[in-house]
């Protein structure tokens, strides 16, 4: 491993360089007080860069063989990988047939972005998984709470009230409906208690939305139960007024970087709502999703919501463990549902509860 | 007042000084020797690019970025407590009531606080009476349900009639005109700017934010936006010809916590208007435009539809006019009947029809094939708001009431 790639100061890399330190294992069998006086600095200084390049040189100096090295960069195998993957909780859309083509639900553990024209469900939608990711475990949800990150005061407190009371007559309704022979269970929930779970950023700039992402880390290890991170968009401060494109690609990749980050290491679901641009291709033009095609590589998954003849429908762009389809659904007044009849709710939500159990079961050999 | 002041503060936390911020002194002064003054200087490079700058290593970088982002990120609030804040100081929980049963049901109680309002519609469809009579809603006194404030009128297309307006307040609103000396107060709460020239709108604009917390405005409507802007940004146009005023606009509904109303203007669908991703393969899709009988869309293009929070489409249809929610995060898809009246606008069925498809977007723009002029026409006032329809009648006959035929 070479020395030009440790996390270090310019200056002290070039100074090691030019003293013929130029791999790691170089450094192994070195005193700070001997590194201090043939570079020139400090030996405080010293021993922070032998303990960084100890930090990272530490699978060389053992016996190498696959399990070490694996160890030491914090790898997984494919099959635990596996076993996570098939355990890991999703949160349900309200609509059956959404949820179908999704494998369940949004995935915990991933970024995924959703794209549409105005006014087709973007914001809809991730108010509907900010109050479905708080679903007791008992009806098959999650039991988390919600961050919300609106860019563009589209979160409408109303519109969360009108959801999240929806919400419960379907909880009430699956009780009355499934359980009948049981004792009656009251759903001791009300439309405040999903309001309280929900952390709202408001932000005003692209400085704010960079620090707010910067700040999540530390704010999501204060609040553990945090499941659900909405950005609502990701786009509105960074389409406007930006005259560097070059800053704006990596300011967006870093953005991008640090979210995957928070979703791996936390198993929280990332959402993050983008607008539409036309592009010229094929001699025509044509709506894709905005940022560029930098970004479009940025998310792991990409849902756009578009119109279909009489209908909304979402369909999955990229995936990579989900096949491309498309799925109708509606936009309601208690919010996402399927476009079919209302029979299918009380279905959803059964859905929900065996898997739930199934998860319990699998647990539990 | 004080929480408007708080809201300006807050607007420059991009522009927190790093000096200020109490981070430790080496690495402050480091900052400040490469010439990074501000959080937006320093949140603007990545931390590989810090590192080079600063030559540090990257735990100290990384450090120092995160302590930056923690101070000047926006402090949170859970979606409850801003309801709680909503309905104790603000006006029926942060909105204007139309008075239009229907709408203000589907409006969750009327015009959103703090957000755009778009009206867009086919020339004549009513969007300035709209405005007029919003205009006096907002001037009312509170026992009468208003906001009890100023409004400020941009007016880009001279169409403002105070005649018009104060007939509507006469009609709407008998017991307040009648009294003396209140159609004088009512109409001296509205401030009326007339820009003629992009430079002066924008003028205009930094004016109003200015003087926005002095006056107690409760109100900004902008009639109209397209009028003094070329083009609509579409196709490869990345910079947008509206962008700096769409932001602006939207920070200052944003931090005064009041209504905006803007009006748009329609524009024929041409050819290039894409309606496709590329995953849609043209041939299976019914073509858009072709399935309604209009060939009308909203000007300013794509990026103004997602800056406006709610969409109203005005249409005439069928010898009917619309009013349509198009885009609200709260309001189902619903399109009431209107009519102009004396007293303003008002609806037809206080109950929407629920519209679940992409028609609550279309814009219907056949001409009315024939509407009665029952009332006196006496002066030109009253002529002006059928202008744009295809009358082939002289305009100077007075005290006659007639049919115009026209389309």
């Amino acid at each position: 491993m070479e020395v030009s790639s440790l996390p270090i100061s310019a200056s002290h890399r070039a100074k090691l360089i030019s003293a013929g330190y130029i791999s790691i294992s170089s450094l192994s069998s070195i005193s700070p007080a001997h590194l201090a006086r043939d570079l020139g600095i400090s030996e405080n200084e010293a021993t922070g860069i032998l303990k960084v390049a100890s930090q990272r040189g530490g699978p060389e100096r053992t016996i190498p063989s696959h399990h070490s090295i694996v160890d030491g960069l914090r790898a997984q195998t494919a099959w635990d990988m596996l076993h996570e993957e098939e355990s890991c909780r999703r949160i349900t859309t309200s609509c059956a047939d959404l949820d179908d083509i999704l494998g369940g639900g949004i995935s915990c553990k991933e970024v995924t972005e959703i794209g549409g024209v105005p006014g087709i469900g973007k914001t809809q939608l991730g108010i509907q998984l900010a109050i479905n990711v708080q679903i007791p475990l008992e009806y098959g949800g999650l039991a988390g709470k919600a961050v919300y990150i609106d860019t563009e005061g589209s979160f409408m407190v109303e519109r969360v009230q009108q959801v999240a009371e929806a919400c419960i007559k379907d909880m009430q309704e699956y009780d009355s409906f499934l359980r009948k022979d049981l004792p009656a269970r009251q759903v001791n929930l009300q439309a405040n208690d999903f309001l309280a779970n929900i952390y709202y950023f408001r932000i005003c700039s692209y400085t704010e939305q960079i620090a707010v992402i910067n700040y999540l880390e530390k704010f999501i290890s204060e609040h553990k139960d945090i499941k659900v991170v909405i950005v609502d968009s990701i786009t509105f401060h960074f389409r406007q007024d930006f005259d560097d494109m070059a800053l704006r690609t990596r300011l967006l990749g870093g953005m991008a970087l640090k979210l995957m980050k928070l979703a791996k290491k936390f198993t929280l679901a990332v959402i993050l709502l983008n607008q539409v641009t036309t592009k010229y291709s094929g001699g025509s033009f044509q709506l894709t999703l905005a940022l560029g095609d930098s970004w479009s590589h940025a998310c792991t998954n990409r849902i756009i919501l578009y119109w279909n003849g009489n209908g909304r429908y979402a369909h999955i762009d990229k995936s990579p463990s989900i096949r491309s389809a498309s799925a109708p659904y509606a936009v309601t007044g208690r919010g996402i549902r399927n476009l079919a009849s209302n029979c299918k709710r009380v279905k959803l939500i059964l859905r929900a509860r065996l898997a739930h159990d199934e998860h319990i079961c699998r647990s539990l050999i | 007042m004080r929480k408007s002041v708080n809201r300006v503060w807050r607007r420059v936390m991009a522009n927190k000084l790093i000096s200020e911020m109490g981070l430790p002194k080496s690495i402050a002064n480091i900052f400040a020797a490469r010439n990074i003054h501000t959080a937006k200087d320093a949140l603007s490079l990545t931390e590989f690019e810090l590192m080079e700058l600063l030559d540090v290593g990257l735990a100290e970088v990384t450090t120092a970025v995160s302590s930056i982002s923690e101070i000047s990120c926006p402090p949170y609030q859970t979606a409850l407590s801003l309801l709680e804040q909503r309905m104790h100081n603000e006006h029926l929980a942060g909105h204007l009531p139309t008075r239009l049963k229907g709408l203000d049901a589907a409006l969750c109680g009327g015009i959103p606080f703090g957000v755009i309002t778009e009206l867009v519609g086919p020339a004549g469809i009513g969007k300035t009476q709209f405005c007029l009579k919003l205009s006096l809603l907002a001037s009312l006194p509170s026992s009468h349900g208003g906001l009890d404030g100023h409004v400020v009128y941009v007016d880009t297309e001279s169409k403002f009639s105070s005649r018009r307006m104060i007939e509507i307040g006469v009609n709407s609103f008998p017991e307040i005109f009648q009294i003396e000396g209140m159609a004088q107060q009512m109409a001296g709460r509205i401030l009326v700017l007339q820009p003629t020239t992009p430079t002066e709108f924008s003028e205009c604009l930094q004016k109003i934010k200015d003087s926005l917390l002095q006056h107690h405005v409760k109100l900004l409507v902008i009639d109209s936006m397209a009028a003094l802007v070329s083009g609509d940004g579409q196709g490869q146009c990345r910079q947008h010809p509206l962008g700096w005023h769409m932001t602006f606009i939207k920070s200052l509904a944003e931090f005064s916590r009041i209504p905006v109303v803007v009006t748009n203007q329609v524009r024929s669908h041409s050819g290039d208007d894409p309606f496709h991703y590329s995953f849609q393969d043209s041939r299976q899709n019914l073509d858009f435009p072709t399935t309604f009988d209009s060939h009308l869309v909203a000007a300013l293009g794509i990026p103004w539809a997602h800056a406006v929070s709610i969409r109203l489409v005005l249409e005439s249809k069928s010898g009917q006019r619309f009013i349509k929610v198009a885009k609200s995060s709260m309001s189902p898809p619903v399109a009431f009947t209107f009519a102009i009246s004396a007293s303003g606008i008002s609806l037809l069925h206080d109950d929407g029809i629920e519209m679940t498809g992409p028609e609550i977007n279309a814009i219907c723009g056949q001409v009315l094939k024939h509407f009665n002029v029952a009332s006196s026409i006496n002066d030109a006032h009253n002529i002006k708001y059928f202008r744009d329809f295809e009358v082939t009648v002289v305009y100077s006959i007075k005290n006659w009431s007639f049919r115009v035929v026209c389309g």
